[in-house]
């Protein structure tokens, strides 16, 4: 066997300096790295023969909406100073669409650090079409199906541990959103629907970093969704939540309700001794 | 008495029968000498009333909630790091590994009745316990209470603040959840930023590397046992000392500086005192029953890896985070010692160099004004500008660094770029505070003036009056005489003027530079002050008022306008202000 080796090595390492050599290792690094792609590539990519007219829709709905920042074609605008004005939506997949458009963040209303969440401009139809346009230009992450079949407390407690580890340091403990360098900001997770927030972890809209289902797998970014849901549907256990922010709104809580009413208490007291239970019109 | 007493009656002498009340006491008596106890503590002592010094009794009545929370806490937690699996009625967190004080926390919240109540009102108490100390410290700084002969108690309840604080500290770390085992990062972060020993310290304090395991057990000895039997002793010397000085009162007529006027202790004060506690538990019990404090819950155990986005202290530690939010990176590396100014200058040289000047404030302040008599009566605050200005600039400065130490938070609810306050407040705390220095100052000095005006030309009456040429002026009457004494009722500054220049041989005075600094400040603190009129200048006040008077009298105005028709000194019934056309 290493006889074998050796005389194959041997023959091949006297043809190196051949000068069809390069060529020739060249095109089988490109058949294998073509090859691998198409095995592994997502496989969303496929487009169904119905799928022509949404695209058509999308594509004329693009264009009104989307181009003047996007570019005709979604390639993108670039500003003179070489920065982004719309990025390129190449690739980026009917997730981002759907969760950039479905939860109001696009179109924007105005030019900003951070495009903030509102009641969204296009009805569900509308975003699919726009959706299946983008994804057609493109391979991207489609919109997940998060069809939950079975989740018990084990899921749920596993998804708060993800959910700490990966999530609170910008969103807080409670999912109530945090700040983040220069005006920019986590937002807050609660009344966040099952679906966009798994969109969100899986393009990363804005800051959010993207978490692939190589870091966070399908099952995981689920159990996430779960322990949030579970948290929103749990009763506030110690009253009003002041926020769920920490321990600033409960130490001004703590001097305007508490200190407040017991300075309010003490005038009281003391404005209420047995002097001053004299009549009006009494000799001084 | 049925049975009165004979001398020669043909029965002996029998002693009436007492109620069952007076024999309890009479019993205790003879065991406890309770009679020459309240001889010498009488319990006639008389408290003057007024709402500023109910106050400290707003931290003396949350101390003992604390206490008694405190005691029914410690029936359940266990101060331990050793690692259980959660079994307890929390879903979200069943069968995961934590330390059995974050277990048992949890156990208190949902699986002990009314536990999650007394946590939280525990909670509560203790932000209101420092919050009142805080209140309680200010109003004794600005109505010059901590003047001789109370110096000393003024520094204890410097000690009380501060012990409140570390007390504070060490109960907000104990469940060993994300936020408190953050805060311990950071208190971690302060040892090692001593210089040279700061890696030891932290070794020594943790028992290792952090976070170790022992750090929970130290933490609840010091928070169940230390600081709370200091505080206790601290309390019972600060109330000595303010039974024994007797307590401060305002100035007014019968008050002086030998006597206090007010209630007697037994009964009126003690029902007052004892009412307040009531009242006091009862906030805290609506507060604890209704708003959510540290919900540990939500926080999950502590991990090392792990953050939260607003992770803050509770509100006492807020200017020590500030200080540490807005310091720039600086760092030094000398001899292979990496010095830590970013935290070493905000984290220890700050807070301490703060805690300083408030317990040395009292004997500066003596210093300076070379004031060394006693004092009972109160001052109005602006009659001491310069101290009121500088506790104005204090609280700016304070009031900068919570901002500054809610950065973060200020940023997502005003939507106001993080980066912005860091930079502002950077600037801020230098400038603002000096601005509301002056700011105070100036108010100060013109309500002195206001007072003065008072005193000698009376007060508005809002009465227009239209001169026969035709000018207006507005009508002053005088002020009640009590209302005058109370405004005249304080001393003149005087400026302490400095041993100057140099004696019969040439020879500088001693300590002359001292001496001069300290003349220069006297005239800073004192100089602009208005001081209240001289009786000459009141006297002249008043007969002005009078000639005034007079004058229109013999000018012979038609009718009676000088206004006393509203203050009730004479009849309206004759008068008549309308237009006689």
């Amino acid at each position: 066997m290493r006889l074998i080796t050796r005389k194959i090595s041997a023959r091949l390492s006297t043809r190196r300096r051949s000068r069809y050599a390069a060529p020739a290792v060249l095109v089988a690094a490109l058949l294998a790295a073509g090859g691998l792609y198409v095995a592994l590539s997502p496989a969303d990519a496929t487009n169904k023969a119905d799928d022509a007219s949404m695209i058509a829709k999308g594509r004329s709905l693009f264009q009104v909406g989307c181009s003047s920042c996007h570019g005709q074609n979604a390639e993108g605008i670039v500003t003179k100073r070489g920065k982004q004005y719309g990025p390129s939506l190449v690739g980026v997949g009917a997730a981002a669409v759907d969760f950039q458009v479905g939860t109001g963040r696009m179109p924007m209303a105005q030019p900003g650090v951070q495009a903030a969440r509102k009641k969204p401009v296009y009805n569900q139809d509308e975003i699919d079409a726009l959706g299946a346009y983008v994804q057609s230009l493109g391979p991207g992450p489609a919109v997940p199906d998060i069809t939950q079949s079975d989740i018990d407390n084990a899921d749920v407690v596993k998804g708060g541990q993800f959910f700490r580890t990966n999530c609170t340091a910008c969103h807080n403990f409670a999912g109530s959103g945090g700040a983040l360098p220069g005006g920019k900001h986590a937002p807050s997770l609660r009344g966040v629907s099952a679906k966009h927030l798994y969109e969100a972890m899986l393009t990363g809209p804005q800051q959010m970093p993207v978490f692939s289902d190589g870091v966070l797998s399908p099952q995981d970014k689920k159990d996430i969704i779960a322990y949030l849901k579970k948290n929103e549907a749990t009763p506030s256990y110690g009253g009003f939540t002041l926020g769920s922010i920490g321990p600033v709104s409960e130490g001004l809580f703590a001097w305007i309700v508490g200190i407040g009413s017991l300075v309010g208490i003490g005038i009281w007291l003391t404005s209420s001794s047995t002097r001053s239970t004299k009549k009006k019109g009494d000799a001084a | 008495m049925s049975t009165s007493i004979t001398t020669n009656g043909t029965k002996s002498a029998t002693v009436a029968k007492g109620n069952k009340a007076g024999d309890a006491a009479t019993w205790a008596d003879e065991r406890l000498g309770l009679a020459k106890a309240n001889k010498l503590m009488s319990l006639r002592k008389v408290f003057p009333d007024h709402w500023s010094f109910m106050l400290g009794e707003i931290a003396l009545w949350s101390f003992v909630i604390l206490l008694l929370t405190g005691v029914f806490l410690t029936l359940w937690f266990k101060p331990s790091m050793g690692e259980v699996s959660y079994q307890g009625s929390y879903d979200q967190l069943r069968g995961i590994q934590m330390s059995e004080a974050y277990a048992s926390t949890l156990h208190i919240s949902f699986d002990v009745r009314a536990g999650l109540l007394m946590r939280q009102m525990h909670h509560w108490a203790a932000m209101l316990f420092i919050a009142a100390m805080l209140v309680h410290m200010m109003r004794t700084f600005l109505t010059g209470a901590f003047r001789k002969p109370r110096e000393l108690n003024w520094v204890i309840g410097g000690l009380l603040l501060l012990l409140g604080i570390l007390e504070g500290f060490a109960g907000y770390s104990l469940p060993d959840d994300l936020l408190s085992g953050t805060g311990l990062r950071i208190a971690d972060g302060l040892v090692k930023a001593t210089p040279v020993l700061g890696s030891y310290m932290s070794f020594f304090m943790f028992g290792g590397e952090f976070p170790g395991d022992v750090i929970i057990p130290r933490l609840y000895i010091a928070h169940v046992l230390l600081i709370p039997g200091l505080l206790l002793a601290l309390i019972g010397a600060h109330m000595l000392l303010l039974v024994y000085h007797k307590h401060t009162q305002w100035p007014g007529p019968g008050r002086t500086e030998n006597n206090v006027v007010g209630e007697p202790l037994m009964p009126i004060y003690m029902a007052k005192a004892g009412g307040f506690f009531f009242m006091v538990f009862g906030v805290v019990a609506l507060m604890g029953g209704l708003m959510t404090i540290n919900p540990v819950w939500r926080f999950g155990p502590y991990n090392p890896a792990e953050v939260t986005a607003g992770s803050q202290p509770d509100w006492y530690m807020g200017i020590a985070e500030g200080l540490l939010r807005i310091m720039p990176g600086w760092e030094t590396h000398i001899f292979g010692i990496t010095m830590s100014w970013n935290i070493f200058l905000p984290g220890q040289i700050g807070p301490i160099a703060l805690f300083a000047i408030v317990l040395a404030y009292p004997f500066l302040e003596q210093w300076i004004t070379g004031d060394k008599s006693e004092h009972h009566l109160l001052q109005r605050p602006r009659n001491a500008p310069t101290r009121t200005a500088f506790l104005a600039a204090m609280i700016t400065l304070y009031g900068l660094l919570w901002a500054a130490g809610g950065n973060d938070i200020l940023a997502t609810q005003f939507h106001v770029s993080l980066n912005a306050i860091t930079y502002f407040m950077r600037g801020a705390i230098f400038v603002v505070p000096v601005i509301a220095f002056i700011l105070a100052k100036r108010w100060c000095i013109s309500l002195q003036r206001h007072d003065n005006d008072k005193l000698l030309h009376g007060y508005e009456t809002g009465i227009i009056m239209r001169s026969p040429e035709g000018g207006y002026s507005e009508r002053h009457l005088p002020i009640a005489d009590a209302r005058a004494y109370k405004l005249t009722a304080r001393e003149r500054d005087e400026v302490y003027q400095g041993v100057n220049g140099t004696d019969a041989n040439g020879v500088d005075a001693p300590n002359a530079r001292v001496d001069g600094l300290r003349a220069r400040l006297s005239r800073a603190w004192f100089a602009t002050n208005v001081q209240k009129p001289t009786v000459a200048e009141l006297e002249e006040g008043h007969h002005h008022a009078e000639a005034e008077l007079e004058y229109e009298h013999a000018a012979g105005l038609d009718h009676q306008a000088d206004g006393h028709q509203y203050d009730g000194r004479h009849d309206v019934a004759g008068d008549d202000l309308t237009h006689k056309h």
